[in-house]
């Protein structure tokens, strides 16, 4: 991997996902949906691609047709360390938030000029077209630890920030430091092929930074110098050696 | 042989042309201009009225009915999408900021380089300046998410201690947008003291008790005279900054960001250039609409003023394609993948008519005609041919942000955008600019009748030899 991330941009929490472990099933983004309170836009926007999903798997065809295959990438907020989203909003909506080191939406200061939408260079943004309904009884789902967003608000993945707050909270209150595996954002726990790994970077024995130090491990979209907090294992054995 | 007993051709005074075609060659005594641009100022007749009735219809259906329908629904209603977060909303932004450059760029920069043919439009074309904006100016209200709380993003000192982000290009914007909009109104307001003052002393009733305060007090002694022109001498040169910086930081919106596509440093002069290509094309569109719908017009707005702004379109349409080749020249030497999709999206995917319309309008029709004289000097095939060019500039902004953004660096979020409500807005802001212009030209003097007459003044015919010549005298 290119170790050009800046010493303040390496962050705490990272999430490490295995493409070759990755078989496409969208448990990912259901659970995440679920966890995070987000909105059902119905059939038609959907399909005019105003779905709301904070991850998406996204396939990378490879070959020439007829013969092709696809490869599967869930890609999400990376929690960039030089986030584009972050200069261009005019009123500090889109911020980092210093003690987890991620990158936050703050929905009540945004004014939806969608600015940061454009520039994502991973598209990571959603943006809450109209006020949509949760008819009953999928009301009664929505997650109490997280904002029901309203219209005209951008929003994104939060690295499940409230499960963070929780983890640390937990090992406050027995008094001991955050071990590995007390935090799972929703999409790393509903993965049936275990392909979603989180953790503390920064703890050498945890398991995102023993991922980290794959000959595999690389950054999406590296080139365009966003420093992401997201690690991605090659898969189809397109592995990279060190040195 | 018999050529070479010819006196030499001078260019003002090849043997077809009289003098008297040239407003400064035909002086009328002051009175005389005064009263009509009176005249023209007080007629409204009947077509007026009817126009002036449908335009507030439009704009109270188009626009706030439309705009007001959307804040309450959401900006869903409009087609923008992911990732097309952008749409038709921001190009009619970025086109009227460029039409409003016409106005300071006909009246400071030609005024301060002395071109003597600005003098009876340098109104009508400050006047484009301040609507423009106007219109302009709200777009970036109507596409806001929750425009309710677009207080957001002013400097306001508050309990939670929170500024805009300076960062911003955004904030960039707001900054630069709102200095133009108040330098270009006094700018505006300066040169029409005097004709205020004339038109105070011309009429009656609430025309003269408007004009009075307006007017503030204005007797053309010689004090008032000097600091009249020292103030527009010095706001002159300094509104050209201010002007070739809002289109620049507007272009900064793009440029800054990290969209292929947008991300290119030609920007500033690039959106400079194009936005004077509209403007001035606006200019001649709004001077032949003055010209044939007003009376006593055709005296001040002559040929030769059409002729005048045709050379300007053509050399600006050179200038535009310029920046234009050279943005595509920068991106193709670059050899990055998405750029290539994104061009081959605009030349080849589905908006490729609106691509090759764009090159028509914007330059082969302009490189075709605007040569000849002929039809420059015609002002009805000026007004086409200016409409072309604003419909090509208007397809060039549009191309330039939703199709631009519609390509990016993963093809798994390609998607192309499809407007929806947002071209009947459009239609509500083209209707406010032209109400508030019609009604403005029925409120002030369209021209400035002590420039046009301080022009003539200026301007005599001058005997050398055989030939008479004519002459300026530097009156500042």
């Amino acid at each position: 991997m290119n170790e050009t991330v800046h010493d303040e941009n390496v962050g705490k929490w990272t999430m490490v996902i295995d493409l070759d472990q990755c078989t496409g099933c969208q448990a990912c983004v259901t659970a995440c949906s679920m966890e995070n309170n987000v909105a059902f836009v119905g059939e038609a926007d959907a399909a005019y691609g105003r779905g709301m999903h904070w991850i998406r798997v996204v396939r990378e065809w490879n070959g020439e047709m007829p013969d092709l295959t696809a490869d599967f990438r869930p890609v999400m907020c990376q929690q960039c360390g030089e986030a584009p989203c972050e200069p261009v909003c005019p009123v500090f909506a889109s911020t980092k938030s210093v003690p987890e080191q991620i990158n936050l939406q703050v929905y009540n200061r945004c004014i939806g000029t969608r600015y940061c939408g454009n520039n994502c260079p991973y598209i990571a943004r959603t943006f809450n077209w109209f006020d949509y309904e949760r008819p009953e009884p999928l009301n009664f789902q929505l997650n109490p630890d997280v904002t029901v967003r309203s219209r005209g608000v951008m929003e994104k993945c939060t690295f499940c920030v409230q499960r963070i707050r929780r983890g640390e909270e937990d090992a406050n209150a027995e008094g001991r430091p955050v071990h590995d595996g007390d935090v799972t954002p929703a999409c790393a726990q509903a993965c049936p092929a275990q392909a979603i790994t989180f953790g503390d970077i920064t703890d050498p024995e945890s398991r995102v930074a023993k991922l980290a130090r794959s000959a595999r491990a690389e950054r999406f979209l590296e080139e365009v110098g966003t420093e992401p907090r997201v690690i991605y294992l090659k898969g189809n054995g397109k592995v990279v050696r060190e040195g | 042989m018999t050529a070479e007993a010819k006196p030499m051709a001078l260019p003002h005074t090849s043997e077809e042309e009289d003098p008297r075609e040239h407003l400064m060659h035909d002086p009328l005594p002051r009175e005389k201009m005064n009263n009509m641009v009176m005249e023209a100022m007080t007629t409204a007749p009947l077509e007026y009225k009817i126009v002036v009735g449908i335009l507030a219809l439009l704009v109270g259906v188009c626009l706030f009915g439309a705009w007001g329908y959307m804040t309450m629904t959401g900006i869903g209603l409009a087609g923008v999408r992911r990732p097309v977060f952008w749409g038709f909303f921001i190009s009619t932004f970025v086109f009227w900021i460029g039409i409003s450059h016409a106005g300071t760029f006909v009246s400071a920069i030609l005024r301060v380089f002395k071109a003597e043919f600005r003098r009876p439009f340098t109104r009508a074309a400050e006047l484009m300046t301040t609507f423009g904006l106007a219109a302009g100016a709200m777009y970036p209200l109507i596409h806001l998410g929750r425009v309710w709380v677009f207080y957001f993003m002013v400097p306001y000192p508050n309990q939670r201690g929170l500024w805009p982000n300076f960062r911003s290009p955004l904030v960039w914007d707001f900054i630069a947008i709102t200095t133009y909009l108040l330098g270009s109104t006094m700018y505006l307001f300066m040169p029409l003291l005097p004709d205020l003052a004339m038109a105070r002393d011309h009429s009656t009733g609430w025309r003269k008790f408007l004009y009075r305060i307006l007017s503030l007090g204005w007797r053309g002694s010689e004090t008032e005279w000097r600091h009249l022109r020292t103030a527009i001498k010095i706001f002159a040169w300094a509104i050209i900054p201010v002007m070739f910086s809002v289109h620049t930081i507007v272009s900064w919106d793009f440029a800054v960001s990290t969209t292929i596509g947008w991300h290119s440093t030609i920007f500033g002069p690039f959106f400079v250039a194009g936005a004077i290509f509209s403007g001035v094309s606006a200019v001649v569109m709004v001077l032949f609409i003055v010209r044939s719908s007003m009376v006593n017009m055709k005296y001040f707005i002559r040929p030769e003023h059409f002729d005048a702004l045709g050379k300007l379109v053509l050399i600006f349409s050179m200038g535009w394609l310029y920046f234009y080749f050279n943005e595509y020249m920068v991106e193709w030497y670059g050899g990055d993948a998405t750029s290539k999709e994104v061009w081959h999206y605009i030349t080849q995917g589905p908006l490729s008519w609106l691509w090759l319309l764009m090159l028509v309008c914007n330059i082969a029709i302009p490189w075709l005609t605007l040569w000849n004289k002929k039809i420059r000097r015609t002002p009805w095939a000026m007004f086409i041919i200016t409409f072309l060019v604003n419909v090509g500039m208007y397809i060039e902004r549009y191309l330039l942000i939703p199709g631009e953004l519609a390509r990016n660096r993963i093809p798994f979020d390609w998607g192309d955008y499809a407007p929806r409500i947002e071209p009947i807005i459009a239609v509500g802001s083209i209707s406010l600019f032209l109400l508030l212009y019609a009604i403005m030209s029925r409120v002030i003097p369209l021209i400035p009748v002590w420039e046009v007459q301080e022009g003539q003044m200026a301007h005599a015919m001058k005997r050398v030899g055989k030939a008479k010549v004519p002459v300026v005298t530097e009156t500042e």
